[in-house]
């Protein structure tokens, strides 16, 4: 299949989303959903990183040994996540507050890791970068949907503008503590992805096994 | 095939990847460079970070001192309003400076109560621990408001204390009595979204205003817990918050630690009757 630059972007929106069809950097998606501010910084620093982590590996990928590549890969990403993070605490502080452990762990995050592996050791490093910011994108995507669910049914508000006046602020709206939890992004992220396989049944995938039908006798 | 290539490039070029040699060279360098690229974001962006950090610092304790409007110089307004003061918790009396083992001594410029708080030659082990803080720094910085005419109106005193899942880092405004309470705010906590972390709910800090420490036998009577208690002993009373009793024990303990006399109570005594 040929993959022109668009197709690159676009497809790990909703075709090949990293989250909900590679099923890749869960634990991050439940750990910064709880306010879409959050949500949203966290979106633009896991594309950031992607993005250059691929270009630059893509960059050296006909000279990385084979029997040190995952290791190289990891100290491209690390360097980048650090920076990211030296950046964010220069001038977002009050953000790198709440993100805290969760910009390092991206270090972790297996969507930069699969991107690297699976797109960037094998295609130049322009296709390597929109590949990278696509799903990073698609991360974003999902990333800021669970956070709508998150913060307005969690706290009532968007972006911290208040929707839903809660009881706790003289409103009426009791607002579900689950929510606020990690464990919700669990529910809601199972839900998206009913949701998209709905839309898409392509992204259904096979049956590993097959139910036995047993005549009666 | 570009056989013109001489010297490092070529050689670049015309090595197996996964020969020793460009293995190692490989490994090498890129560690070098990824280590000078790392070191200089950090050393380059160090100067706003720290900036960053005391201003956050100062904006708390704008707020707790109810001076924090949006969009105000931070700064100026802070070194016009405040006077930052270093109490020694032992003799209860002010220093001008804490001795560093590491060089000059630190004054009220560069001092640092929180980081001193694991520095063994400034804190020592705490016998009696009901805040869960382990170690208690000797010195702790307090930020006087002096009113017009140059007397003391509000006083700004650092406090902190273990909840539920961190240590919850703040600050408390007393009036000039140095018994009512003015403003209570945490600027560092990681409690339970929606149920613990609550204690930054304005409602909830609402709470705290024109409450007293003490009452008139001098006994430390503040207390944060359940319900809601009828006469003078609602003066000395904070409701708890919903879901959240562990939080609300770690405030209620932390508060009367630091207000205790383990903690800032000698010194304000000192203060209220002029001593210093």
């Amino acid at each position: 299949m040929a993959q022109t630059n668009k197709s690159l972007l676009v497809d790990p929106l909703v075709d090949n989303n990293p989250i909900t069809l590679q099923v890749l950097g869960i634990c991050s998606a439940l750990a910064v959903t709880s306010s879409l501010q959050v949500a949203f910084v966290m979106a633009l620093a896991v594309t950031a990183v992607t993005g250059f982590s691929s270009m630059f590996i893509s960059t050296l990928r006909n000279h990385i040994p084979s029997s040190i590549r995952i290791i190289v890969q990891m100290i491209i990403i690390a360097s980048l996540v650090i920076v990211v993070d030296q950046v964010l605490k220069a001038f977002a502080y009050e953000i790198s507050k709440t993100l805290s452990v969760f910009v390092g762990l991206i270090i972790t995050n297996c969507i930069v890791m699969g991107r690297a592996e699976a797109f960037a050791m094998k295609n130049p490093p322009i296709a390597s970068f929109i590949d990278g910011v696509g799903n990073g994108f698609g991360y974003g995507l999902i990333l800021m949907m669970v956070g709508v669910v998150r913060e307005l049914f969690g706290s009532g508000s968007l972006f911290g503008i208040t929707i839903l006046p809660t009881v706790n602020n003289g409103g009426w709206y009791v607002p579900n503590g689950l929510l606020l939890l990690p464990p919700s992004a669990f529910f809601v992220i199972g839900l998206l992805i009913w949701g998209f396989r709905t839309w898409k049944p392509a992204q259904v995938e096979a049956r590993e096994y097959k139910i036995q039908t047993v005549e009666a006798h | 095939m570009p056989e013109t290539r001489k010297g490092f490039l070529g050689w670049w070029q015309n090595t197996p990847a996964d020969s020793t040699a460009k293995t190692l060279f490989v490994a090498i360098s890129l560690c070098l460079f990824c280590s000078m690229v790392v070191a200089a974001a950090a050393v380059a962006l160090r100067p706003v970070q720290e900036a960053n950090q005391v201003l956050d610092k100062r904006r708390n304790i704008l707020q707790v001192a109810g001076l924090y409007e949006e969009g105000m110089d931070i700064n100026a307004v802070f070194s016009s309003a405040f006077e930052p003061k270093i109490v020694d918790l032992e003799t209860a009396e002010y220093v001008e400076e804490v001795p560093n083992e590491a060089g000059e001594p630190f004054t009220v410029a560069d001092y640092d109560d929180v980081a001193a708080t694991s520095d063994m030659n400034l804190s020592s082990e705490l016998d009696e621990d009901p805040a869960g803080l382990g170690r208690q720094a000797r010195y702790q910085m307090v930020y006087l408001l002096k009113d017009d005419s140059g007397a003391l109106d509000k006083v700004v005193l650092p406090i902190s204390g273990y909840g539920l899942w961190s240590t919850l880092y703040g600050f408390i405004t007393l009036e000039e009595d140095t018994n009512t309470v003015f403003g209570l705010q945490f600027y560092q906590q990681a409690e339970t979204p929606g149920l613990g972390a609550e204690v930054d709910n304005p409602r909830w800090k609402a709470l705290w205003n024109d409450k007293k420490l003490r009452d008139d036998e001098g006994d430390l009577r503040i207390n944060v817990s359940k319900g809601s208690p009828q006469g003078e002993a609602a003066d000395y009373h904070i409701d708890a918050l919903a879901g959240a009793t562990l939080t609300s024990r770690g405030v209620d303990n932390l508060v009367r630690f630091w207000m205790g006399d383990a903690g800032f109570a000698p010194y304000l005594e000192k203060l209220k009757n002029g001593d210093l």
